[in-house]
């Protein structure tokens, strides 16, 4: 009878148990994750885009070219008169494995993957301030109650009826020119932090909004409940006891947000919001691609689809992390 | 109802007025200087004065805020130029009133939403009803499938590959572009059917997702077992009261969107040179004028928070119990 009471079980038992394998909640995901196909595929596709964006300057120096020499200037027969590569889909060879840029005839293999990085980048920026403020901010607003989450939930209202879009494409140029006098060029590092801050500075509210619904839900459970009569500090609680059974929503944000930066990254490059020349971007490179699509159509083909290829393997990616952790949810 | 109605425009009118606000200081209150831009080269102090004057932005930034909402109601003096009563600022850049450049505009807004909006249920919950009622078969590992590359797919990327397609290359859809629905009928429909196309794309597979899960959710429930028991026909079931279930989370979603897209498709008419508000966004943003870019925020806010009102109203049409609460 003691021994249902105590948390130690008898020796017994224990050897039992060790037998069984005691298997932790996420090493039951792990196993599920590694038994669904289409998720271990998109897994390893998307592991293989992170290793060649960061891997970028490697890959770059073994490949003996920059994204920045305008090789088809500089080299006389690899543009046409119009400025448009010579030879099939955008000047394709031995070469240049994709080809050049129409116009500064830059290199478009060497521009891709270090787009991949520029967009990597900021979206893990992005990602991992929106997560650790939307944490912050929804178990507080969550676990504390009263005025504090009527406060925090009208905010996270307010923030999420902004325009999302539209607002980054406004707000951003303006929020530069706090930091550069707008007779000055943006430095480069300066652009993508600004990026950053504004994407975060709105995308905190839906990461809060989904935490603290979390919260309430599990501070009314026996558990919670049985911990705060017993006298355990709130910080304790929160660390013990919420923060363990919230990892699972918040891997699960985290799985939708990255492709959906990455997305909105390209897409504030695309309208000029975003990064600018010389820097290599996805966003950039369709925008320019979009200019010239019907004379050179694989320069913009190259950039979107490796971005396609890249979000539909991380959506996929983040479908079966969600079966892996919530053997519930039906597809 | 009424009493609802009234309660939430309350609320929203609160909502705009801080948001208004946060725009306002958030725009204003940086020193990027829109007086110094339109001063031009041979720019003098007494001149930038006069035109910091003209603007009005050389009163400490609450008073320009006053003065704005001011304008709103009364309308207001630029210089020598008047901006008659519901007076959202003056572009110095179009030298007109902001109200008068995003009412030219938004006609061409308007009809990329609608035909977009009306494409994407049609299509979206079409889909997700199918692959919900025939689960595991081929028809819905095939819409699914197709639904998860439309999730994946961006618009600009999209939008020009099948314009390179379809109207340069084959010459099957006329070029993309607006032209006013009173002027031609069918060159407005035409135009607009690319870019219809590409919105409602992107956006059909998550309604297809969406109302799928929503449906198979709804097929659980106990209310549906227990008119499947009373021997209703399955199509019974599904139309008349699976599908009422399932589609209220499905026109939260629509309403934020249709919010969304009323409030300027920023990409897709950027990508399809669509005169509307997201495109007049990013041309003031080119143009740093910033009494605009304050117009467009303010449209596409006042756009959500209405879309918002309209679906909890929807709500209450939609389910019972909504209504007696």
């Amino acid at each position: 009878m003691s021994a249902l009471l105590t948390d130690d079980p008898p020796p017994a038992a224990a050897a039992a148990t060790a037998a069984l394998a005691g298997r932790s909640p996420a090493a039951l995901a792990w196993s599920r994750f590694r038994r669904d196909r289409t998720g271990v595929a998109s897994g390893i596709v998307v592991a293989l885009f992170f290793v060649v964006g960061l891997g970028a300057p490697v890959i770059s120096r073994l490949y003996g070219k920059n994204p920045y020499t305008t090789y088809g200037q500089n080299q006389p027969g690899l543009l046409d008169a119009f400025g448009y590569p010579v030879g099939p889909m955008g000047g394709m060879s031995s070469h240049f494995w994709l080809g050049i840029e129409p116009g500064l005839g830059r290199d478009v293999f060497t521009q891709l993957i270090y787009g991949i990085r520029t967009s990597l980048l900021i979206s893990l920026a992005v990602v991992l301030i929106v997560t650790v403020i939307g944490t912050l901010v929804g178990i507080t607003a969550g676990y504390a109650g009263r005025w504090i989450d009527y406060s925090a939930s009208r905010l996270i209202d307010l923030i999420l009826c902004f325009p999302a879009t539209l607002f980054f494409v406004a707000f951003i140029p303006v929020a530069q020119s706090a930091f550069v006098s707008p007779t000055q060029p943006v430095p480069t590092w300066m652009r993508a932090t600004t990026v950053v801050l504004v994407l975060s500075a709105f995308g905190w509210a839906s990461t809060a909004r989904l935490l603290r619904g979390q919260v309430l839900s599990l501070r009314e459970r026996e558990f919670i409940q049985s911990a705060q009569v017993i006298g355990v500090p709130a910080h304790r609680i929160i660390l013990r006891e919420l923060l363990p059974n919230l990892w699972t929503p918040i891997l699960i944000s985290v799985s939708l947000a990255v492709p959906s930066y990455v997305t909105t990254e390209a897409a504030l490059s695309f309208l000029g919001a975003g990064m600018v020349e010389p820097t290599p971007d996805w966003g950039r490179m369709i925008q320019r691609g979009a200019e010239v699509y019907n004379a050179d159509f694989s320069y913009m083909l190259f950039p979107g689809l490796a971005m396609l290829v890249f979000v539909l393997a991380f959506n996929l990616l983040g479908d079966a992390v969600r079966d892996a952790l919530d053997p519930k949810s039906s597809r | 109802m009424l009493r609802f109605l009234i309660r939430r425009t309350a609320g929203a009118a609160l909502i705009l007025l801080v948001i208004s606000a946060i725009t306002y200081v958030l725009f204003f209150a940086l020193p990027s200087d829109p007086a110094l831009l339109a001063c031009g080269k041979q720019c003098t102090p007494q001149l930038l004065a006069t035109i910091r004057h003209t603007m009005g932005i050389d009163a400490p930034l609450w008073v320009q805020y006053w003065h704005f909402l001011g304008g709103i109601f009364a309308g207001r003096e630029y210089g020598a130029v008047h901006c008659a009563a519901p007076c959202l600022g003056y572009s110095f850049v179009n030298e007109q009133p902001v109200l008068q450049t995003l009412l030219n505009r938004f006609p061409a807004t308007l009809s990329l939403a609608l035909g977009a909006a009306v494409l994407v249920l049609t299509f979206g919950v079409g889909l997700g009803m199918i692959a919900a009622l025939r689960r595991g078969r081929p028809v819905d590992k095939a819409s699914m499938g197709i639904a998860l590359i439309g999730a994946s797919v961006q618009i600009y990327f999209f939008g020009i590959v099948v314009r390179y397609i379809f109207v340069d290359q084959l010459a099957w859809l006329p070029l993309p572009g607006y032209t006013s629905p009173g002027s031609s009928l069918t060159g407005w429909a035409g135009g607009m059917l690319l870019p219809w196309i590409t919105l409602a794309v992107v956006n059909v597979a998550t309604y297809a997702r969406f109302t799928r899960s929503s449906m198979l959710e709804a097929l659980d429930e106990e209310y549906v077992r227990a008119v499947r028991a009373k021997g209703l026909s399955p199509w019974g079931v599904y139309i008349k009261h699976a599908w009422r279930g399932a589609m209220t989370p499905v026109i939260t979603m629509f309403g934020i969107d249709l919010g969304l897209f009323l409030g300027g498709a920023v990409i897709t008419e950027t990508t399809f040179n669509i005169p509307g508000i997201g495109k007049l966004a990013v041309d003031s943003v080119a143009n740093s004028d910033l009494p605009m870019l304050m117009g467009t925020v303010l449209v596409a806010s006042t756009a959500m928070v209405v879309a918002n009102i309209a679906v909890d109203a929807c709500y209450a049409l939609i389910d019972p119990r909504v209504r007696a609460s």
